[in-house]
Order: structure tokens, then sequence, then C-alpha cells
């Protein structure tokens, strides 16, 4: 058989090319994994957070770290709570020691001696991941290790994840960072494996106070979709446009 | 024994004031070197062209060397992202499952697009010597390997016809003029993986690209022209060593080295001043439009990292370079100095930028500094630190040494 260099080299590109086809590539879905993925949920998973309740004893990241394997010592998060001292002259000093989890016993903010009659208002913020509609983190990543599910909850796969940092930094929340065990990005997920059985997230479980809820944005009767709704709520930094899911009553212009 | 937790960037992160607690600095060394590298690569080649394309005949003797010198950094512009990757064993997931909508997932199409048509390019200059070395070195003892080589090299085209050889000068200009968009684009995209972060206030502007190109031709530029100095310099010291300082051939070395580098200057000299104009005008907007980040920005800029910035990179690379090369007529050495400065100048433009965007907090409220590992002790000190960028630093120079064996760049025209 003669083979001209041409066809030689045209052959050897072809079986290059399919010979770097991962085997994944052909998965068959069955029709119930294809009519999964193509129907749209009854769900939308979204937060409101009522500031204004928040003492900031941190339970809810003692819960989250515990329920969700997140190293308990390690300086890492999926949430947390900060604390805003504003002072008469207009300065805010803010901070989140081991990101709240053990309150706020100490009187120091950031190291500064805060004498009581100085400060005009002083609050708590919880903060977790806003499952943005429009995730700045989905576009990035460069292999769609992290993804959003049908119900608005972005989620990472963590056997895909290459671990390059692109969606941390894209992030305008800082609410992703490396998980120190399996090495790949890592974050809040609303306790997907929570609420995906009718539970509430371990957070919102242990607040004592109300400060947290979870809702479900297409359920009208839901009481607090209802809260949003009806009431003057507000998001963290709208300006992106990342259309953040997580709402605040008692915002104020010092958070960000 | 159990392992001990290593939480990415606690190591290196200084905290100051209110940071969010998941902040560090992710992107640490190896991001730096990313874009520095490709800009090398990037440059090397444009200079290249500029021979082969629009005929430049003043560069023809740097031209082939930065060409077969743009081919050894190539490789290197890949390895900081494989040091940096958390599971660089994964790397290869960007290629076989890229997700169009992230910047970085183009990395494998335009790095390829890119390698090949630098490879490509190299045959067409090289083919008529792979095919006289093939024939050269028949039958003669003790050659057979790299007889072998050049063989395999010439992909079978042995024709030296006036035609044949006609049609590899075309080859080398089209695929040196395909070249400078793609390579262009390479670096270009480089900048738009920080331009389009528009979480981080330093990063996000549509300028980053066009400043990242341009600062990308100055660095790869003046790197061609500092290594062909070395070389050129090395050659005369063996020269003289073996002639005498007198002898003509120092001489001739001599004003061929000192031709070639006041030719490049010239050019070198144009594109920093475009780098230079678009990196202030950059600068220049943020201050006056003065958006919300300004005020965190001005914090870093004059306060935080003002000695990076203003003295290190603007003062030390690019300002005292330009006058060095600007001032009188520059010999070899002052040229050489004024190079060594702007690759510096460089290195600092991308460590400002990389390190420089998070040196501030997402909250606006605390800045982070970032201190280099120096000596490592473990694996994450050595790929993130002074060990790791100083591997990849080195490597192309050891991969032009080995190419160069078999591929000779420095060959002068007479």
């Amino acid at each position: 058989m003669s083979v001209s260099r041409r066809d030689l080299l045209k052959k050897t590109l072809v079986g290059s090319a399919a010979a770097a086809l991962p085997l994944d590539a052909f998965k068959f879905l069955s029709p119930e994994q294809a009519k999964a993925a193509l129907a749209e949920s009854p769900h939308r998973w979204g937060f409101l957070v009522d500031t204004t309740k928040c003492v900031g004893c941190g339970f809810c990241v003692k819960a989250c770290k515990k329920e969700n394997d997140v190293p308990y010592d390690e300086p890492i998060t999926r949430t947390w709570v900060e604390r805003y001292v504003i002072t008469n002259d207009g300065e805010a000093l803010v901070d989140s020691p081991h990101g709240g989890r053990d309150g706020f016993t100490e009187k120091k903010v950031m190291e500064h001696d805060v004498d009581p009659e100085s400060i005009a208002k002083a609050f708590f913020v919880p903060k977790l991941c806003n499952q943005c509609k429009s995730p700045a983190c989905v576009q990035v990543c460069p292999v769609g290790a992290t993804y959003q599910t049908p119900d608005g909850v972005v989620l990472i796969d963590r056997s895909w994840c290459i671990g390059c940092g692109y969606c941390v930094m894209a992030c305008p929340y800082g609410v992703r960072f490396f998980h120190p065990v399996h090495k790949v990005a890592e974050k809040c997920t609303f306790c997907y494996h929570r609420i995906s059985k009718g539970l509430k997230t371990a957070c919102v479980d242990n607040c004592s106070f109300g400060a947290r809820q979870l809702c479900d944005l297409k359920d009208h009767n839901d009481p607090y979709t209802k809260v949003i709704m009806t009431q003057r709520v507000a998001v963290l930094k709208d300006e992106y446009g990342t259309k953040p899911q997580v709402f605040y009553i008692g915002l104020d212009k010092e958070v960000r | 024994m159990t392992e001990q937790l290593v939480v990415h960037g606690l190591e290196w992160t200084e905290k100051l004031h209110f940071v969010y607690p998941n902040e560090f600095i992710y992107w640490s060394i190896q991001i730096v070197m990313y874009p520095y590298m490709t800009g090398l690569v990037a440059g090397a080649f444009v200079l290249s062209s500029l021979y082969h394309v629009f005929g430049q005949k003043d560069l023809k003797d740097i031209a082939k060397f930065s060409l077969v010198f743009s081919l050894a950094l190539l490789p290197v512009a890949m390895m900081p992202l494989q040091f940096h990757l958390q599971q660089p064993i994964r790397g290869i997931h960007v290629m076989m499952t890229p997700h169009f909508t992230s910047a970085i997932a183009a990395f494998g199409i335009v790095f390829s697009t890119y390698a090949i048509i630098v490879l490509t390019e190299i045959w067409f200059v090289y083919r008529q010597y792979f095919v006289e070395q093939t024939l050269a070195l028949k039958g003669v003892k003790g050659a057979g390997f790299r007889r072998l080589i050049y063989n395999i090299l010439t992909l079978g085209a042995y024709d030296l016809s006036e035609e044949a050889i006609a049609a590899d000068k075309k080859g080398v200009k089209i695929f040196a003029a395909i070249g400078i968009p793609v390579a262009c684009f390479l670096h270009g995209y480089a900048g738009f993986i920080f331009g389009s972060v528009k979480a981080n206030a330093l990063w996000m502007s549509p300028l980053m690209p066009v400043i990242f190109i341009m600062s990308a031709v100055v660095s790869g530029i003046a790197l061609c022209m500092l290594t062909y100095i070395i070389i050129m310099e090395g050659k005369k010291l063996a020269a003289s060593l073996k002639k005498g300082k007198s002898d003509e051939s120092v001489k001739v070395i001599a004003g061929v080295e000192m031709d070639v580098i006041k030719k490049t200057s010239r050019y070198l000299i144009g594109f920093l001043i475009a780098a230079i104009t678009l990196e202030l005008l950059d600068m220049i907007f943020r201050g006056y439009t003065q958006m919300k980040s300004w005020d965190i920005l001005r914090e870093v800029m004059w306060e935080e990292d003002f000695t990076k910035i203003f003295i290190m990179q603007y003062g030390l690379g690019n300002l005292l370079p330009f006058l060095l090369l600007m001032i009188g007529k520059p010999g070899i050495k002052r040229t050489g100095i004024a190079l060594a400065l702007i690759l510096f100048g460089v290195f600092m433009m991308r460590w400002n930028v990389v390190i420089g965007g998070q040196a501030f907090s997402l909250s606006f409220h605390g800045f982070m500094h970032y201190h280099m590992p120096i000596i490592p002790h473990n694996l994450e000190t050595y790929k993130e630190g002074l060990f790791g960028a100083l591997t990849v630093g080195a490597t192309p120079f050891i991969l032009f040494y080995i190419i160069n064996k078999f591929v000779p760049s420095l060959k002068t025209s007479n």
C-alpha cells in the first residue's frame, strides 16, 4: 500500500484527535437523567438575613464547620459573622476573629480600644455564599467544575476541580477558599445535602434568633419569600451584576 | 503520621485591618511568572517577525535567534501554571473539557496553535540546513545519531531545488505573518484573564490586554538583546583568548554585535514608550474618575506599595533605562544594564498587577501583604516560592542550549 506524505499527515492528525477524546465524552444519559437535566426545578433557593436579629454568638459558624467537614481550627470558613462598630466621627471598625466562630467576647475591635461613649452604632452581619443568579465563579471556571444546579445553588465537583483559583479571584464576596484536605475550591452550598431532603441549612437550624432563614423564592407562600417580596431588602455588592440571592434586612453603607 | 493541613496562602499572607476570613494571596509568584514568561515568548516572536514579514533587514541576525529562543521559551509559559495548580495532574482537563465562558479555557487552544506556528516556521527556516546536514554527515563516523536526528527533522522533504527553497521562504513569511496576531492574542489574552475579573478593582480594565501586549514585546525584545549580548561577549572573549585582543576577528564580532544592538534598540524604545503611556493612562483614568474603589487603590499605590510601583517599576525599570538608552551614545555595557533594568521593570509590572491586585481586601477595609517563601520547607513553599520561580526562569536557557545544538541560531550573515 502506498501512502503519500500528505495522506500520512492527515491520518495522523485525525487519529491523534480521536485518541485525545476521553471516553467520558460518549456517556449516554438515561431518559430520566436527560429529563432531569432539562426540566426546570420547582424550587429556587434563596436566603434572608435579618441583621437586626443577629447577636454575633457564632453558633452558625460552628454548626457549619461541623456539618460540612471544614477543618475546625483552620482560618477558613464557609460562613462567617462580621462585627461593625461605627464611631461618632464616622470611622468604621470591622472584625471577624475566627470568622466569628467563638462569638465576640473581646471588647477590642481590630486591636482598638473603643470608648463605649464614642460608638454611634454597632451591629453584626452574617455572610455566606450569595448563590448568585449570574455567578462570576461559574463563568470563569476553565473546566466546568463549578456549576449551578437547576434550583439555583452553585456547587463544586471535587473530582474535577483543577485548583487554579480563578473562581476564588472572581467572587466579589470572598466566599471561596481552597479546602485544606481535598485541595480544591470550596464554598457554602446552602447545605445542599440537607435542603434537597427538605431540611434547613445547619446555620439556620442553629440560629436561635431567627437571623438566618432559608427560603424558596419560587414559593410565594414561603413566609421568608414573602418578607423579601413585600419588605425593603438589600443585597451585597449589586454593582457587579452577579444578582446575589441572599437578601439582607438592615444593611449599612459600610457593609461590603 | 497525619498530614499537616495546609491552608493555601496562609503561609505567605499577612493581613492588616479587616480582611474577609477566606481572603489570602491565592495567586502568588508563579502567577507573576506566567504572564512574564508568555510575554517573553510573544515578544521574542514579534521581534523575529519584524524581519520575516516586514523585511526589516537590520534585524536579520537577531531574527533567527529570537525565533529559536521563542521556541525555547514556549514550554516554559505553561510551567508556572502547572506549578500553581492545586491539582496539577488534572491540568489536562483544560484541554479535555474546556468550559468556554472562562478566559482560561482558551489557553490550551491558543497555546497549541501558537506552538504549531512557531514549530512550522522554524522548520521552514531550517529545512535547507537539515537537508544539508543529512547529506554532509553521510558516512561520517560517530555522527550516526546526529544524522538520524537531522534526517527525521527534514520530514522526508529533501528537495533543494530553487523552487523548493523559494517555497520555504514563502512558508516562513506566511507563518511569521499569522504568528504575529496569534502571539499578540496569546499574550493579550493573558491580560484578558486579569482584566476581566470584575471583582478586582485593580485588574478590571479593558486596557489590560493591550498593556500586557506592549510590555510583552518590550520584555521579549529586551531579553533577546541581552542574551544576544551575553553570547556575543562570550564569543568575543573566546576569540581574544585564542588569537589575542587586537585580532581582526574580535573586531568583527564587536562590530556586528554593536550594529545589531543599536538597530534593535530603536524598536525597543518605541514599544517601551507605548507601554508606559498606556500604563499611565490607566492610572490617571482611575485617579480622575474616582470610583468607589479609588480610596483603597490610592492607599495601595501611594502608601502600601509605593516603593514597588513608583521606585522599582517606573523609576528603576522604566525611567532609568529609558534615559540610559536615550542620552548620548550608549555602548554595549550601558545598553546591557538598561536591558537588565527593563526586564526587571516588566517583572515588577507583572508583580504589581498580580500581587498588587490582591494587596487590598474585597471589603475595602484592609490590606494583605505577600511574603514570598525563600527557603522551601515543603512542596508548596518550593512550588510557590523563590526556588519554584527560579526553576521556571532557568528552564528556557537550558532548553535553548539543547535546541541550539541542532538548530544553530547564532551564526551571523557576514
